[in-house]
């Protein structure tokens, strides 16, 4: 809502300051969001006539204008508009000029080789509308102001005011000055609206018909005869230019004056276009219309529109027609002033993708007791402006409004706010308000401004209260340091450590977005739903991820273009598995490319491979407190691992779901989306499926305990067939004496010379010790035996000699 | 001259020569060998008289052991010359790089969102969270802003149905929704997470984070809801004074609403919060809706509270200098690693929030 001092002048008195008035309108909760002065640069935009077009020598589109600025003064200027035609009188802005629109500064430019003096401005490039198609078109009065400025020398800036959705009265001028002066910033003034009295017949029939669903329950209407519409006089463009609106006709300016005013919008027909009498009627499905956008509408069925015998003459609250618009020739008018549904208002305006100035201001709630007050300030405005003849005013109504009651416990406010203040001062403040306050027993009887849509209980009053005592008021109260509960719980603790841990091996962590582009979420969807957004925001942000990988191989190719090659990122965060609350698993996923040791003087260097993302996943699930001994691990991955390089994990075999996979990304996904990089290894750790630690790292320390004996190391070389893994061995061995065997490790691995081709050498070092005596070689060479005998039978391994 | 100040005298100078490793053995194995100088004279001691043979022996013994101290001097100073004429050689050129290493770094969001955890659990709030897809209830409607409220229109939401019922988050509020509905108050709880808005530009980036938060009991009033704010605000910004503004705003699941602004003043380019006329809107606020509260099953005329919304990101930027809010879900590199934390950085209220 923008306004200007000056026009809040009309309604309140205040000998205080624009500074003290941008303070307080925030204060009170209207919120000032910006401060434009529209004087300064602005004189520079000038009333101006085009003498003479020619057609540009080298350009079919554009025209070479002469201008007369005034004192005569002719300015070449290049124009490309359809309308700039000689004769038209227009706004001219000279080179140094800044154009309000684009905030860009005008320079003497060279178009297609003829020299440009400045430029003719079409309504939207000064702000005045959206109109962009052509160049401002002045009407003949204004030729006496040619080399005039167009913008009014004014002291008072624009001020633009965000009023908030609840406050549908202070989109008017007075409901601003009505708050204002209840928070003490003056006076408002009394306003002597005079009612009509009228002894023409009103004749032109109305009718609201009662069905369901009816959006308008009450029409005021009045006519007024035998008019001559024309400008409007200086003080009224005055005061609409002054907020930066464009003046059209004294008619439909006196409509817009009275809304921006009092915050009541009307509509005026011309009355000789209206076939019989008006019906206010849901649409029926297919019904058409052409409104005064100039865009034809088809209407769905239930939509509330004014309509005369041949059909629709507007939406109502929101948009008229063009059949029935009031034009300079128009003799007899009729003034609507109305009352629509919010509800029934919004819905139209969403299914025809509507938002016009009525429209904002029914769909908040627009006062219904106002409808009269609206039709007498504007029909005696009309009639002033426009001569003619005001008829009685008919109101017709199928609901009728009830005013609204509270019973207002005033020690409520304390227990609310935590400050006190007098009754004397909260009725002085609800008055100011509008409100009507009755003091009974203990309570406070008020009754609700018919313009407060947004009152309806005891807490709304005391929002009223604070907000006009100030919320510099309300005392700080310190808090106390003190906790009952533990602050995370078990499964955020994880989180919390595991993203560190991840990052502490070298891991770069990004935050991605939720959504992703389909075709490479198809890559990494593996057997899941899709899960598209119905208005994304645009198509490659289309879907919910399934997996992080999607996002993360786009940003790490982004990386790798920008000539970095060994990276590792990752993100832990949601991955989606359905549309529904609830459906969605949080996961750990990382992913690194290139080498290790890149251009080292002291190592080789070799790719990133899968022992790398297996040694990250399993080192952080032992830092997160999982026992290795009880880890599994199989190669069973989704499709898009390689299926030879990936793995699972799994804490506790049979017990609890699959913890992790890790591996290569499969080439041919490489390939498809072109990443050019020598390696490309991830992980996912699914942090849903992990179970939640119950000890406390206390109850994890068991007594300390350790063999003093002395411990022995044997090397085997067992050969197997290449599909017996190295985890079946181990598992062997460690298995035959739990007591004695302290630990397995596989050192190396051999395939080739010597070795049968589908078998392999794996080479084993076991460590030996007992916890209760040194053993003897005679008792190592039995568990030995033990160990090769076992391996032998379980495997079918052979020990090499 | 006694023999033995001669052999003294003699060997003395003799040592103190330039000498290698196998002349101080000759020179060792002459005097101390089987039948060296100073052995003979020990073997001596029997046949000198009486009267004598302690002062004799007494000198003998003195002579011994500064020559003998003498040589294993000698030798050790070779010997460690030797060491140390090897390891010269063995000198490399330690200004060569180290081993190489990477360091991985922590999300200026995730380390932000630490801090905010760490700074509230000492005033005893909790961490909650909820889905990232809500239903239309729990995001709107049980929120006091049922079909129709213009105020859905300040939300441009992300669907996942046609029929509007499924959505991404546009606000951390319905965790509020979930938690009062799971448990019993008093509640005091934050809930940081992912939100969704489909606006995108320069300020707006489709996904955001924010924490709400909720404190809930007896009799919390406006004055609990500024002090808290204000000493979140202060802890964070880790200033002792903060410029602050509370004022009145609307949101349609909180009454009275305030918006809180502080105030920052620019200084050679770089953003200097707490001092300063500017003001910077932070958060929105106020008290839970009697409403809201009848949603979830608590009584208001027994139970009231506040609730705020901070932009996690926006206190990011502010705290951390960063200008373009896209860059947060960019995953440059360059950006990452500049603005990353290091993972053992972590807020802890013994700590504190920095170094």
């Amino acid at each position: 809502m923008i306004i200007t001092f000056d026009w809040l002048k009309d309604h309140l008195k205040t000998n205080l300051k624009e500074k003290n008035l941008l303070e307080q309108l925030t204060n009170i909760g209207l919120e000032v969001e910006s401060v434009e002065s529209i004087s300064g640069d602005n004189e520079l935009f000038k009333v101006a006539e085009i003498i003479k077009t020619e057609k540009h020598p080298n350009a079919d589109r554009l025209k070479v204008c002469d201008v007369n600025i005034g004192e005569n003064e002719i300015k070449k200027v290049v124009c490309g508009a359809e309308n700039a035609r000689e004769g038209l009188l227009t706004i001219y802005a000279p080179p140094g000029a800044i154009i309000p629109k684009t905030k860009k500064k005008l320079v003497v430019a060279k178009i297609r080789g003829v020299t440009s003096y400045g430029m003719l401005c079409s309504e939207s490039e000064l702000n005045l509308s959206d109109e962009s198609v052509g160049i401002t078109e002045l009407t003949k009065e204004f030729r006496k102001n040619i080399g005039k400025s167009y913008f009014l020398k004014s002291k008072s800036n624009l001020i633009d005011i965000s009023i908030t959705p609840n406050r549908p009265d202070c989109l008017g001028v007075r409901g601003i000055a009505r708050d204002l002066a209840a928070s003490g910033f003056g006076k408002l003034v009394d306003l002597e609206e005079k009612k009509i009295h009228s002894k023409n017949k009103h004749t032109l029939k109305v009718k609201i018909n009662k069905e369901k669903g009816q959006g308008c329950t009450a029409f005021g209407s009045c006519l007024i005869t035998n008019v001559k519409n024309s400008e409007s006089p200086k003080w009224l463009k005055d005061k609409l230019i002054s907020i930066g609106q464009k003046p059209i006709s004294a008619i439909v300016d006196i409509t817009n004056y009275v809304m921006l005013d009092i915050n009541r919008p009307l509509h005026a027909y011309d009355a000789d276009k209206i076939e019989k009498g008006i019906i206010v009627r849901n649409s029926h499905s297919g019904e058409e219309f052409i409104a005064l956008d100039n865009k034809n509408y088809k209407l769905e069925s239930g939509m509330c529109v004014i309509t005369d015998n041949k059909g629709v003459l507007g939406l109502g609250g929101i948009i008229g027609g063009t059949r029935s618009g009031t034009e300079f020739n128009t003799k007899n008018v009729l003034l609507e002033s109305a009352y629509f549904e919010p509800g029934s208002i919004r819905n139209t305006a969403k299914k025809l993708n509507l938002d016009t100035d009525a429209k904002f201001r029914f769909e908040r709630g627009i006062d219904p007791l106002s409808i009269e007050d609206g039709l007498n300030k504007a029909a005696k405005l009309i009639k002033e402006i426009c001569g003619g003849e005001i008829s009685k005013i008919d109101i017709q109504k199928i609901e009728t409004y009830k005013i609204k009651k509270i019973a207002f416990d005033p020690n409520i406010f304390e227990k609310i706010s935590g400050f006190k203040i007098s009754l004397k001062e909260m009725t002085q403040i609800l008055e100011d308000l509008g409100f009507g306050v009755k003091k009974d027993k203990k309570r406070l009887k008020l009754t609700v401004p018919s313009w407060r849509p947004d009152i309806s209980q005891e807490v709304d009053i005391v929002e009223e209260l604070v907000r006009i005592s100030g919320y510099e008021k309300i005392k700080y109260i310190e808090p106390i340091k003190q906790r009952k509960k533990p602050t995370l719980n078990k499964f955020q603790k994880l989180f919390h450590f595991l993203q560190r841990s991840i990052a502490s091996k070298g891991y770069l962590e990004t935050i991605t977005w939720s959504f992703t582009d389909k075709r490479y979420n198809d890559h990494f969807r593996d057997e899941k739903k899709e899960i598209k957004i119905i208005n994304p925001i645009s198509s490659e942000l289309g879907v919910l991820r399934n997996s992080i990988f999607s996002n993360l191989i786009i940003y790490m190719n982004k990386n790798l273009d920008r000539g970095f090659k060994d990276l590792s990122i990752f993100e832990i965060g949601p991955i989606f598995n359905g549309p529904n609350p609830g459906e969605q698993n949080t996961v750990v996923c990382g992913l690194s490319a290139g080498k290790k040791s890149r251009l080292s003087w002291i190592e080789k260097d070799r790719n990133i491979d899968v022992f790398d993302a297996k040694r990250d996943v399993i080192q952080t699930l032992v830092e997160a407190g999982y026992d290795s001994q009880k880890f599994f691990i199989d190669s069973e991955t989704p499709n898009y691992y390689h299926p030879g390089k990936s793995g699972r994990v799994f804490l506790n075999y049979g017990k609890e779901q699959m913890a992790a996979y890790f591996g290569e990304i499969h080439p041919n996904i490489l390939k498809q989306i072109d990443m050019k990089t020598e390696a490309l290894v991830g992980f996912e750790i699914f942090m849903d499926n992990l179970k939640l630690p119950e000890k406390t790292l206390n109850d994890l320390k068991v007594k300390f305990s350790f063999s003093d004996y002395q411990k022995s190391q044997r090397d085997f070389a067992f050969i197997v067939n290449k599909d017996v893994n190295a985890q079946d061995l181990i598992n062997c061995i460690t298995s035959i004496d739990k007591s004695l065997v302290k630990d397995v490790k596989v050192f190396d691995l051999y395939q080739g010379d010597n070795i049968p081709e589908n078998q392999k050498s794996i080479a084993i070092s076991v460590t030996i010790q007992s916890s209760e005596k040194t053993l003897n070689e005679a008792d190592l060479e039995q568990i030995n035996n033990l160990i090769i005998k076992t391996v032998e039978n379980k495997t079918g391994a052979k020990i090499r000699s | 001259m006694s023999d033995l100040k001669k052999i003294k005298d003699e060997f003395l100078s003799k040592l103190s020569g330039k000498l290698d490793i196998s002349e101080i053995n000759q020179i060792k194995s002459d005097l101390f060998g089987k039948s060296g100088l100073i052995s003979t004279q020990f073997k001596k001691i029997g046949t000198i008289a009486e009267s004598e043979r302690k002062k004799f022996a007494s000198d003998l013994n003195i002579i011994k052991d500064e020559l003998q101290d003498l040589i294993n001097s000698k030798t050790n100073e070779l010997k460690s010359a030797e060491i140390n004429e090897k390891l010269e050689k063995e000198k490399i050129d330690i200004t060569l790089p180290e081993r190489s290493f990477v360091r991985g770094k922590i999300h200026p969001v995730s380390q932000t969102i630490d801090e905010i955890s760490s700074i509230f659990s000492e005033i005893g709030f909790s961490v909650e969270e909820g889905p990232d897809v809500e239903n239309e209830y729990n995001n709107f409607t049980a929120l006091n802003t049922p079909e129709n409220h213009p105020a859905r229109d300040m939300h441009d939401t992300f669907y996942l149905d046609e029929k509007k019922q499924k959505l991404l988050r546009t606000h951390t509020s319905p965790v509020q929704i979930r938690t009062m509905l799971k448990d019993k108050p008093p509640f005091k709880i934050i809930a940081p997470g992912r939100t969704y808005r489909s606006d995108s530009d320069q300020t707006h980036s489709p996904m955001f984070h924010q924490v709400e938060g909720l404190h809930i009991d007896k009799d919390i009033n406006m004055g609990h809801l500024k002090g808290c704010l204000d000493y979140f605000i202060k802890e964070f910004f880790e200033v002792d004074k903060i410029k602050m503004r509370f004022r009145p705003s609307h949101f349609p699941f909180t009454e009275p609403s305030a918006e809180v602004d502080i105030g920052y003043e620019m200084k050679d380019g770089k953003i200097i919060i707490g001092e300063g006329n500017q003001w910077l809107e932070i958060l929105g606020c106020g008290m839970v809706h009697p409403n809201v509260l009848k949603n979830v099953k608590v009584d208001p005329s027994k139970f009231q509270g506040y609730a705020f919304g901070i932009g996690i990101d926006r206190l990011a930027m502010l705290k951390y200098g960063i200008n373009d809010l896209r860059a947060f879900f960019d995953c440059d590199y360059r950006w990452l690693n500049h603005f990353g934390f290091d993972p053992l950085d972590v807020p802890t209220n013994y700590r504190g929030l920095s170094r």
